[in-house]
């Protein structure tokens, strides 16, 4: 209502200047105020009809072109119908056009819409429409309520650009909305959105099923649940992996993205985050302010957000709900697939794994609780059996399962020159730790290796199971070697 | 016909929660079958499909019918199962016929309340759940014989759970009879504005009957509509 209002001000300011630009020059220069009105002029005398292009989500319409307002005619079409809403686990949903969210809309500011709700005649209940875009009663739902095998048809004025949701109305209408029955209309501003490369549509939504999440079958809605606030399922575009796995998203390396974002609730309100991208810009509730450099945003139930990123590096990118655990254990989880080339100065993949000590350089004792008695090994056959389980629980992080190590971290034990050189070298390495460079099968390693509260009897098994293992050089170690070597080899 | 014990409920739509007496009255076992509606119309040409009028009844009367005396390809499947798509000017027409009139909104949803044990299963969660599922889902492709629906505590059968019903007042939830209410009150039940008013707001089943009762016109004909006939004493 204000818009328009203003919107008239302008225009009529505009004639009036425009006016006395008539009268007092001859000047062929435009004028700016000349220039408005002639971008008014354009449009053709004759408003275009055009019959609006509908898409099921993740598509969006392609974005709008033309300069002028137009007559747009909406037909979309309400059923219910049975649908996946997980593995195993069917749901009778109630949509705008056959799916959960319902069809994107995409209008410019200022067009006039001819809308029409079809009731398929097979629908159990009537329905309505209510669009945040419209400014009148009900946002349409005042003029289109209609029965199973009916049509109803209004028209509105889209007069505030933005990203809104539409949702059915009925009573009650909490379940009218808990079955699937919303979607998003975009109102594009008269200069239009600026140019991106992928458009996608991404809606939330929560339902609320007689089985708990992941019980298979056909679910019926439980109402208790939806005055609970208490979902079964979470998740984006109507059902558990809309869009993970084949259904993914995708893009490539330097396009950048636009997600349409929207919540039907009826309940929840999403912190709706892209697992390791930032947005550079948020339409902020799909309105006309733009925040950027934001991480997660709010989308509120009935109400959307337009988020940009660039797709600056491969890899998978996790669309969530960051209350986590509607993400986790809800289903509301999407997936965008980056493909393209690495830049490394950006994000360079893990470059070093290691053990990491808080309090200097060789602390990694156990509490001072007693330990069970360790059993002790009589002879080498149960030295390499107890070395193993205790080469697993202490060694393996960083040397491996096959004494490999990791290369430029973790120096190999398997074949390893630095331990067959000298044992009773590697022993007290076992006994104290140790901090600085050492070679290893050629290669320099220059890292920490932890201090191990291991009992004499335990670094002979350990020595003994490495020793006899991976190519290295046999042998038995005894505890008493180790009480030797342990108190030759201090550093 | 049966026997429907009058009593007082509290309907969802009313006046101030003031519990609404409702007559003993008479009232079908079974919703009107095709055979029946077939039979009516062979007697009262001017409700067969192609002599309707439009005012009366919408061009899906009788949809699935293919022809004024023809049940349609179905026949024998269907012939036992509710009519459907017919108007509230030809249910009503009917029951006029057969000296019998629709039953009020009051009447049916005292009727409906019973489960096939109790007159009032208003708070039998049981008998809540069954209903919204079938109120949740879309119809079958052929509707079952009446003689399918379950049997309630006064002998009708398939109150719920077969198909929607025409009753003589059926686009009035929202008029409470105060006329400063009825002009500031929504009479479309849509947004919040269909709590308002509402005795029992946790009962969705009533919402929705009301619901699809207010977006009914008397002209309409649905694929789930159809209706019984009830009787004063």
């Amino acid at each position: 209502m204000k818009t328009s209002t203003l919107t008239k001000v302008v225009q009529l300011l505009a004639i009036g200047i425009y006016s006395i630009g008539i009268l007092s020059s001859c000047s062929s220069q435009t004028t700016p105020a000349e220039a408005a009105t002639q971008t008014n002029e354009a449009a053709p005398k004759e408003m275009p009809t055009i019959m609006a292009e509908l898409t099921d989500a993740p598509n969006v319409p392609a974005p709008i072109t033309r300069k002028h307002a137009a007559k747009v005619v909406v037909k979309l079409e309400v059923t219910e119908v049975v649908k996946k809403m997980a593995d195993g686990v069917n749901y009778t949903f109630w949509t705008f056009g056959g799916s959960v969210p319902g069809k994107f809309i995409r209008i410019r500011q200022n067009d006039e819409v001819e809308f029409h709700l079809m009731n398929h005649p097979d629908s159990k209940n009537p329905h309505n429409i209510d669009l945040h875009a419209v400014s009148g009663p009900g946002g349409g739902a005042a003029s289109t309520f209609t029965a199973p095998g009916q049509e109803t048809v209004f028209s509105f004025k889209a007069l505030n650009p933005g990203l809104y949701v539409y949702h059915c109305a009925t009573a009650p209408v909490g379940m009218h909305i808990a079955n699937g029955m919303y979607g998003l209309i975009l109102v594009e501003p008269e200069a239009g959105l600026p140019k991106v490369d992928k458009e996608y549509y991404v809606m939330q939504g929560d339902f609320y099923t007689k089985g708990d999440f992941g019980v298979p079958g056909l679910q019926p809605f439980d109402m208790q649940k939806a005055l609970d606030e208490n979902p079964s399922y979470v998740v984006f575009n109507g059902s558990v992996g809309a869009l993970t796995g084949d259904n993914a998203l995708t893009a490539k390396v330097g396009e950048n993205i636009r997600l349409f974002v929207g919540n039907g609730g009826p309940n929840l309100i999403s912190s709706f985050h892209v697992i390791g991208e930032i947005f550079d810009k948020v339409y902020a509730e799909g309105g006309s302010t733009i925040n950027e450099n934001i991480q997660t945003t709010l989308v509120p139930a009935g109400g959307a957000a337009i988020t940009e990123f660039k797709a600056d590096v491969p890899g998978n990118y996790v669309l969530v709900d960051h209350s986590i655990f509607r993400a986790f254990n809800k289903g509301a989880l999407g997936m965008l697939k980056v493909e393209g080339n690495e830049d490394k100065k950006i994000y360079s993949g893990q470059i070093v794994q290691k053990i990491y000590q808080p309090e200097g350089s060789t602390v990694q004792e156990m509490p001072k609780s007693k330990a069970p008695a360790v059993a002790l090994a009589s002879n080498k056959d149960m030295r390499l059996e107890l070395g193993k389980t205790l080469y697993a629980q202490n060694c393996q992080a960083c040397h491996q399962a096959e004494g490999q190590g990791i290369k430029g971290a973790f120096p190999p034990l398997a074949k390893s020159d630095y331990l067959n050189a000298d044992v009773n070298r590697a022993i007290g390495v076992v006994a104290h730790g140790l901090e600085g460079q050492i070679k290893v099968n050629g290669e320099l390693y220059n890292s920490t290796m932890p201090k191990l509260k291991l009992s004499d009897e335990e670094i002979a098994n350990v020595m003994t199971y490495v020793l006899n293992t991976w190519g290295n050089k046999g042998g038995e170690i005894t505890p008493a070697q180790v009480g030797k070597a342990k108190a030759n080899f201090k550093h | 016909m049966v026997n429907v014990k009058g009593g007082t409920f509290v309907p969802l739509y009313g006046s101030d929660s003031i519990p609404v007496k409702v007559k003993t009255f008479l009232m079908d076992v079974y919703p009107v079958t095709n055979a029946e509606y077939l039979a009516f119309v062979n007697k009262y040409p001017k409700w067969r499909k192609s002599a309707v009028k439009k005012l009366f009844a919408d061009e899906n009367y009788l949809k699935k019918w293919d022809g004024d005396l023809s049940i349609g390809p179905n026949a024998a499947k269907i012939q036992n199962s509710p009519v459907i798509n017919v108007s509230w000017f030809s249910a009503k027409a009917y029951c006029e016929c057969q000296g019998k009139r629709l039953a009020t909104v009051e009447e049916w949803e005292y009727a409906a309340l019973a489960s096939e044990t109790k007159a009032n299963a208003a708070n039998d969660e049981k008998f809540y759940q069954r209903s919204i599922e079938w109120y949740s889902k879309p119809n079958p492709t052929y509707l079952p014989p009446v003689q399918e629906g379950f049997r309630n505590y006064y002998g009708l059968h398939g109150m719920i759970g077969m198909v929607w019903e025409w009753t003589q007042n059926f686009n009035s939830a929202m008029v409470v009879g105060e006329s400063r209410a009825d002009v500031t009150m929504d009479r479309q039940l849509f947004c919040g504005s269909g709590s308002d008013g509402a005795k029992d707001v946790k009962n969705y089943v009533a919402f929705m009957r009301y619901a699809f009762r207010s977006s009914l016109k008397a002209n309409y004909t649905v694929a789930n509509l159809g209706f019984r006939c009830a009787k004063s004493i």
